[in-house]
This record gives structure tokens, C-alpha cells and sequence, in this order.
């Protein structure tokens, strides 16, 4: 593709007919795409949610965004769909390639609703739809507001005359699209099917075997190749002899990868490929390489050094990122003061899909089929990597088995381009679990120290909060130490806190590994360690949790970056106007999900009911977990029988598709709380399998998870990761509230638990 | 050497090493990627299929060892993707990603094959081997009970 606006260009990548009626929709203003010849060719006013209508009536919609597990492609044509009118059974998605003028496609960070998308894709909607009924009026010879756009045709009830959107197609593509402001989106109430639970656009192919992932992709010729990268990262192969991988029946060739240079960004880790016939050949082929290895600069780096350079970093006053008050005066006039650390560990996304990509060179032009999250990551990466102009790279984008944020790192991509170039044939690079474990961008492991000054009642006087963990941007760039404002911003300085004197820190620390995100980033580690504490204090005080939790919140307000005292609150990415720190919003989650979960009723009783609450991504989640005593397998002696989670994500387009969400958080987050660690020895990652980087498995899973979404019209807010902070803090206290232990550094598998119940101490 | 394979109910006759997994000969060598690779070592059971009615990981099945027997694999599971766990698995909206799906499905179709009226226990025992990191595992219970009459929704 061309970066011309030309409508042939644009439709015919898109596999569709001119002769359409296509809108595109950017910066609120949506576009004719006939027009857009004459729109700047400036990728910024490019369009973003785009809808096609033919003129025999299809209406296609183009999914800019990566399907992944969050039901993205049947939730866009829904909602793009619904402001249309179109019959669902004539809407087709089409998957977008990278390209920069659909702008943002990075599927990260909770994004796809928010930062104005959900608005722009209605837009796309109503703008179609606002062209049909003006063509409508024409044709019928009536005023427009006389007409209904509904069942994929214009009606005029008066007359009981109606026309199908495919007729209307060619008159309304000449008509001049109306200017931002003036296109009428409908009530929400017209949007009925969005009120049920929609279908699930790729369930039926996901059934029956027949949906494409990246390693499911085939062009003729293609190889497969495998990897042995550097152990360590910084690591280069010192001696090869591949004779041996050579001789093994299907290996067609050996090659190296060149090794990366300056901070690891997205760039291949180099390292030694076999290419093969099918997998199992490259596999044996890698299996024989004989390499030896220069380690590098990160081969002194180890597991327990590491977790103690960590603690000693919050042992210790660091950098002040938010400060109300004077808290030395405060801890010094407390009554007590308790004092807790915390320690969350590396963490692996171990999608079930292994990282896959295929790529074809030829002629000076690259093709890459990915399960990437950001496919323009990837074609600038795949340019870069082969010295190509990105116009020259075409990136498309299949089935994620899974992403969790790994495949928005387009490592993968640039190594297929790398090997189809110099074998002269497509190439496959298939990730096995073991490289998927040992060559990822993981999650920052993380120290912190919390201490709260008591006064004589029990009330938090002052409250100090020190985090430690290497910064994902010492992934991009040289001589990073700490972690910055859109790290801290995740739970620290977003925090709504009601305590008079306030003081958070961040610590230094070093990256040995590739620092990456991870669904729902520092939130995990920061949620985990406010939630514990918070437990811990009501415990200390002899006071409900839930209680403490409200106290500490405080009143329902807008607690703005100067009432948190911190220079300024990244949000996400969001302004504060639409998107508050909203203090009642969080009070309000936790009022709620006790409220389901029967909360003080249910610990009169005797059961063991943990709670937290944790905004992030611009959404507010409640979370309380029962757990019980359970010796029938192996690991901890406790199981998490039921979960409540409530969300406040502002207004909803796919209600099934957020409770599946918080199903799937909960899970994830007790998944990481039970068993998630990944440690190094000399530089080398320990985890090399599902075995020991267990996941949860569902005997593990609760017998029940209550999902609650919040009737809400405020901006829609992120869905994908604000599950999950909540469900470890949430886990680790109803454990405490069973067990009496207290778990402050994760997995749970490693605390040692008692094995028989103790007496419930009375409630309080 | 010339392995003979039925799978699907139809006849195969691969030239292949009698070594090579299950897995691979299907994905790469038959184009039946509804099988998925998650781990090479039986611990996810993305690849899970069956062998004369069991279910086995194709991952470390060698081709030698399914010679001759009937191979099942999600593409052979029913003739209109009809089958009631498959039916209760798009009833339920049980997929997130479903790279691990079609593994579980044929799980569970060994299990109700075997069991019909499976109760939790026996649910969860069966599929224990079978990861989801979407994590599906509560529409996953719900779905085996559906398509087993025991059990409504989730």
C-alpha cells in the first residue's frame, strides 16, 4: 500500500469494490474516502473506524484492532452496525493491515473504548447512516427527519415506502459529508441489541478447529524455523557446529541472526535459526546445534541477589513522587506505626499461542502474517530490520492465541523477515513454550515498603509507600534507573487517599531481561502491596476491612493531581476532565461487590473473605474472594472456591464480553498470585515450561465468579486489565482471614501455610 | 518409511519418521490445524485428540504409535460443527482467544463419551491437563454440563 488516500488504493487492500459508500472517521471528523484525496496526506487525518456499504447492501466493517480473547471483532461491528441499522447478517469484518492511517491499532492498554474510539466508531456509523437517509429523502421526495434507518433499509412510515441500503449507496457517496458536530449519534436506547449479550463473531470457527492463528498460516515453499537465541540477554554465539543439526533429514539450512545492538527494543535477539521442512525437523536440527556462548554483561544476575537489591532500594528514602503533608512529623506523633514489604517477582505472559510469524520477501517488498497486537509496530520493525522503506512492509494480522502485551514486542516478526530474506524462501519462525518462557519482556519484579502512622483510635495519620522495579524503559533506552510518572501513576499517584500526610517514593533499579508490559503492567505489583496493607491495618486495628478500606478512600470527591499532592497524573492517557480520579467511583465498587458478596453476614458466619479494590486504566474493580482449605492436590493448601468482582468501566458496549473479561482477570490474577514466578541464575531464565511456570488449571478455578458491571453513562473506560489488580491483594487476604498467615510476597505456592484450620477470631 | 494413518475416517499414507509427534504430521503434513501446539511436552493439552476413542496429547503421540488406529481431531469431531459440546460452547460464549478450545472440546467429548452425566469432580479431574490462560475454565464447567444435560448455564 501507498500512503495515497486514493480510494482505489485504500478499498482494493481492503479486497472491497468501488462503488461504495465508505466512510472513514478521525479526530471526530469523518471522511468520504472518495474524498480523502483531497484530505492532507498526512497520516494524522487519516481515517480510523472505517465502514463500507456496497451496493448490493453488504456492509463491511474494517477491525483496525487485534482479536485476542476480548471479542473486539464482534463487538466493532456491533456497535458501528447498530448506529447504521444494518442487519447483522449482512455485516462482514475484514481484519486491517498496519497501516497508519487507521491510526492507533496498538491493541494495549485498554484501549479500544476509550481515548474517544468509542465515539469515533459510532461516528463512522451515524455518518453512513446520516448519508443513506439524506439520499432517502431525495429519492422519496420528504423531509429526512420524516425517515428511520433500521433493518439495513430507510423507511417512511407514512407512506410504508422503503429503500435497501444497497440502493441508496451510489447517490449517498455523492453527497457532501456533514461537518464534525452535525452528524446526530442515536440515543443509546435506539442501540438495542447492545443491551442483550452479542454473538461471538469467531466462536462457531473456534469450535470446529477452523480459525487461522499465525502458525496455522502456509504459502508455498514456506520453511520453519527455530531458534536457540543467547541464553543471557546481550549474549552472542561464540563457536557453532551445526553438522550435526545439519544432517538431521529436512533441515534445508542453518543461519544466524545478527545480533541486536544498544537497548533489546523490539529488535531479534539473534542467536542461531534452523530451518526445516516442518517443525519437528527444525526442531531436532536445534536440538543438535552445538553453541557455545559469550554471556555478556547479565550473566552475574541472579534470582535472590536481585530480589535483595530491591528490597534494600525501598529500605531506604527514594526519589518523592507525591507528597502531602509532613509525614516524618506524622509517623513520629503516631500512636504506632506499622511497617510491611512486599515483594511481587517477574512474571511470564505465557499466552497459550506461543509467539508465530511467517514472512515472504521478494523483490525489495516484505509480507508478514503475525499474531501481533500492533501490527505497525511490526512493519516498522520488519523495515528496520531489512533496511526497507515501511511502504514496502505489509503486515497482517491473524487470530492472537492470546497476547497479555507480548505480541505488541514485534520481535518475532523481524526474525521471520530476517530468515525468509536470507533463505530465499517464506519462512515461519514457530516459538516453542521453552522460548516463550525464556525470551520474553517480562514484568518488573517489584519491592515496596508501606508504613501508616496510627493514631490512639486507629485512624492513618500518615501513610509512606516506596516501590522499587526496573523501569520497561530501560528496554528503550540507556541509563534508565527509576521508574517514571506513567509507571507510577499505575495505583501511586492515582491513588485516592483521605490521610493527611502522604509520602511516596520510587527506588532504583537495574534491568538484567528484556522489561516489558504485562496485562494490567505495575498495577499488579502496586495494587497487591495498597490492598495487602490496607488488610494488614485493619487487622492491626482490629477493624472490618471493608471499613478501613472506605475510611481510607474517603468521600465520595475528585481527587485532583494537587489534592494527591503529585506534579501531574498521566492517567492513562486520558484528561482528567473526562476521566476524574473519582474517589466515590472506587467507594462505590467496594459498597457494591460486599454488598454481593454478602460480606459481613458471610465472616459472621465463619467464612474466610478477602477484599481489595484497584482503579487502573481508567476503570474502578472491587474484588472479594473466598477461599477454603483444600489438601486434594499438590501446591497450596487453599483454593479460592468463589469470587465477586464488580467493574465500573463507564458505559458498556459488549456486556458478555466484559463479564468474560473479568472471568478471565480473575482467573489470570490468581493464576500469577498462586504460581507466577519467573527467576534467574547467571543471567539465564530458570522457567522453561508449563511445569514450572505453572498456570492455573480448573480445579484450581473458583466454583463461581460473580461478574457485576456498573450501569453507568460515563465515558467508557478500560476492561481488559483492570480485572486483575484486585485478585492477588484480595486472594492473599482471605487467606489471612483463614490461615492467619501473612502472604507479603507472591506466589502464594512459596509462603508456607499452615495445614490446619485455625479458630476464626470473632468479627469484629 | 510409509506410515498408514486414519484419520477423520479417511486414509492416509504418510512418508514420515515414525519419531515425529502426532501433532506435526497433522498440522504440517495433513493441514488439520485445529490441533494447536502450545507446549511439545503434554502439559497444556492444546493438541489433544483421540486415539481409538482416548483421549492422548498429539504432542508426544509419535506417529508410530497412532499407525493404524482411528485419529479423531477437532475437524473430524462432527460433520456441521454440531456436536453438543460444541453447540454449548457457542451457546455459552465460552471462547476468549480460543487457541485452547478446540483441545478442550475434545477433551471433554472423550470424557462424555466415556461418562456421559460426569459430575464436577469428575469434570475437573478430566480436564485438569488442559490450560486456558484466557481463563474460561467457569464457562468451560458450565458448557461439559450443558452439552451433558446435567447443568444449565453459567
Amino acid at each position: 500500500m501507498t500512503r495515497d488516500l486514493s480510494r482505489r488504493g485504500f478499498l482494493a487492500g481492503l479486497g472491497l469494490a468501488a462503488g461504495g459508500l465508505a466512510i472513514g472517521v478521525r479526530g471526530g471528523r469523518a471522511f468520504l474516502i472518495a474524498d480523502a484525496r483531497a484530505a492532507p496526506g498526512d497520516a494524522a487525518l487519516a481515517p480510523n473506524p472505517f465502514v463500507h456499504v456496497a451496493p448490493d447492501g453488504t456492509v463491511t466493517i474494517v477491525c483496525h484492532r487485534s482479536e485476542m480473547g476480548q471479542g473486539v471483532r464482534s463487538t466493532l461491528p456491533a456497535l458501528i452496525g447498530e448506529e447504521l441499522g444494518a442487519d447483522p447478517s449482512r455485516i462482514r469484518v475484514v481484519q486491517a493491515v498496519g497501516d497508519r492511517r487507521y491510526g492507533d491499532q496498538n491493541t494495549d492498554g485498554s484501549t479500544t473504548m476509550r481515548r474517544g474510539h468509542y465515539e469515533e466508531l459510532r461516528t463512522a456509523g451515524a455518518t453512513a447512516r446520516v448519508l443513506l437517509v439524506a439520499a432517502a429523502a431525495r429519492r422519496l421526495r420528504v423531509r429526512e427527519a420524516t425517515l428511520v434507518a433500521r433493518d439495513h433499509a430507510v423507511h417512511h412510515a407514512a407512506s410504508k415506502r422503503s429503500i435497501g441500503f444497497g440502493a441508496l449507496v451510489a447517490a449517498a457517496a455523492r453527497l457532501p459529508v456533514p461537518p464534525p458536530g452535525k452528524v446526530t449519534l442515536r440515543p443509546v436506547a435506539e442501540l438495542t441489541r447492545l443491551a442483550g449479550d452479542l454473538p461471538l463473531l469467531d466462536a462457531p470457527a473456534h469450535v470446529d478447529g477452523s480459525a487461522v492463528f499465525a502458525a496455522d498460516v502456509r504459502l508455498p515453499g514456506m520453511l520453519t524455523a527455530v531458534i536457540a537465541r543467547p541464553p543471557v540477554l546481550g549474549g552472542t554465539v561464540a563457536t557453532l557446529d551445526d553438522r550435526a543439526a545439519r544432517a538431521v533429514p529436512g533441515v534445508r539450512d542453518v543461519l544466524r541472526l545478527p545480533a541486536p545492538s544498544g537497548p533489546p527494543r523490539f529488535q531479534p535477539l539473534g542467536g542461531v535459526a534452523v530451518l526445516a521442512d516442518h517443525p519437528w525437523a527444525a526442531l531436532r536440527g536445534r536440538a543438535a546445534l552445538a553453541i557455545t556462548w559469550d554471556h555478556g554483561a547479565h550473566a552475574g544476575w541472579n534470582a535472590a541477589a536481585d530480589r535483595a537489591a530491591l528490597a534494600a532500594a525501598v529500605a531506604a528514602p527514594g526519589k518523592v513522587v507525591r507528597a502531602v503533608g509532613e509525614l516524618d512529623r506524622a509517623l513520629a506523633g503516631a500512636d504506632r506505626v506499622v511497617r510491611a514489604d512486599y515483594h511481587v517477582p517477574y512474571l511470564a505472559h505465557a499466552p497459550m499461542e506461543p509467539p508465530a510469524a511467517v514472512a515472504r520477501v521478494d523483490g525489495g517488498r516484505c509480507e508478514v502474517w503475525a499474531c501481533t497486537q500492533n501490527p505497525q509496530s511490526g512493519r516498522a520493525e520488519v523495515a528496520r530490520a531489512l533496511g526497507l522503506d515501511e511502504r514496502d512492509v505489509t503486515v497482517h494480522v491473524t487470530l492472537l492465541g492470546g497476547g497479555f502485551g507480548r505480541k505488541s514486542k514485534p520481535d518475532f516478526l523481524a526474525e521471520a523477515a530476517l530468515l525468509a530474506r536470507a533463505a530465499g524462501a517464506p519462512v515461519r519462525v514457530q516459538w516453542t513454550r521453552d522460548d516463550d518462557l525464556r525470551h520474553g519482556y517480562y514484568h518488573s519484579s517489584c519491592a515496596q515498603h508501606l508504613a501508616a502512622g496510627l493514631d490512639a483510635r486507629g485512624k492513618v495519620v500518615g501513610w509512606l509507600h516506596r516501590t522499587a522495579f526496573p523501569s520497561i524503559a530501560t528496554t528503550f533506552a540507556p541509563g534508565v534507573t527509576h521508574g517514571g510518572d506513567g509507571e507510577l501513576a499505575q495505583g501511586i499517584l492515582d491513588l485516592a487517599l483521605d490521610v493527611p500526610a502522604v509520602r511516596c517514593e520510587v527506588g532504583a533499579a537495574t534491568a538484567h531481561a528484556r522489561i516489558g508490559w504485562l496485562r494490567s503492567v505495575h498495577n499488579i505489583n502496586h495494587g497487591f502491596a495498597i490492598g495487602s496493607f490496607i488488610d494488614e491495618l485493619a487487622a492491626a486495628t482490629g477493624r472490618d476491612p471493608r471499613e478501613l478500606w472506605l475510611e481510607l478512600v474517603g468521600p465520595p470527591r475528585l481527587v485532583t493531581p494537587a489534592d494527591a499532592g503529585v506534579a501531574s497524573n498521566p492517567n492513562y492517557g486520558e484528561s482528567l476532565d473526562r476521566h476524574p480520579v473519582d474517589a466515590g467511583r472506587l467507594r462505590d465498587v467496594i459498597e457494591r461487590v460486599t454488598a454481593r458478596a454478602d460480606w459481613s453476614a458471610a465472616r459472621a458466619r465463619g467464612r474466610a473473605l478477602g477484599l481489595a479494590a484497584h482503579r487502573s486504566f481508567v476503570a474502578y474493580v472491587g474484588v472479594v474472594v473466598s477461599v477454603v482449605h483444600d489438601r486434594s492436590r499438590r501446591g497450596p493448601p487453599v483454593r479460592a472456591d468463589e469470587v465477586w468482582i464488580t467493574i465500573d468501566a463507564g458505559r458498556v458496549v459488549n456486556r458478555d464480553r466484559v463479564r468474560s473479561q473479568m472471568e478471565g482477570a480473575v482467573i489470570f490474577g490468581l493464576g500469577l498470585a498462586l504460581h507466577g514466578e519467573i527467576t534467574a541464575r547467571d543471567g539465564q531464565i530458570e522457567q522453561a515450561s508449563f511445569r514450572d511456570y505453572p498456570l492455573l488449571r480448573l480445579p484450581e478455578a473458583p466454583r463461581a465468579i460473580h461478574v457485576e458491571i456498573v450501569d453507568s453513562d460515563r465515558p467508557p473506560a478500560g476492561v481488559g486489565e483492570p480485572g486483575v489488580p484486585p485478585v492477588a491483594p484480595a486472594l492473599c487476604n482471605a487467606v489471612f482471614a483463614l490461615t492467619g498467615t501473612r502472604v507479603r510476597a507472591l506466589p502464594l505456592a512459596r509462603a508456607s501455610l499452615p495445614a490446619a484450620p485455625m479458630a476464626m477470631p470473632a468479627p469484629t | 518409511m510409509t506410515i498408514s494413518l486414519h484419520v477423520n475416517g479417511q486414509a492416509h499414507d504418510l512418508d514420515a519418521d515414525p519419531d515425529m509427534p502426532l501433532l506435526w504430521a497433522l498440522r504440517d503434513l495433513l493441514g488439520l490445524t485445529g490441533t494447536r501446539y502450545g507446549c511439545g511436552e503434554a502439559h497444556c493439552g492444546a493438541c489433544t485428540v483421540h486415539l481409538d476413542g482416548r483421549a492422548v496429547r498429539a504432542c508426544v503421540t509419535p506417529l508410530g504409535r497412532a499407525a493404524g488406529r482411528r485419529v479423531l481431531t477437532i475437524e473430524g469431531l462432527s460433520p456441521d460443527g454440531r456436536h453438543p459440546l460444541q453447540a454449548a460452547w457457542v451457546e455459552l460464549a465460552v471462547p476468549q482467544c480460543g487457541f485452547c478450545q478446540a483441545g478442550q472440546i475434545m477433551c471433554a467429548a472423550a470424557l462424555l463419551a466415556a461418562n456421559p452425566r460426569p459430575s464436577d469432580a469428575e469434570i475437573d479431574r478430566s480436564l485438569a491437563g488442559n490450560l486456558c490462560r484466557c481463563g474460561t475454565y467457569t464457562r468451560i464447567r458450565a458448557a461439559v454440563k450443558k452439552a451433558a444435560g446435567t447443568g444449565g448455564g453459567p
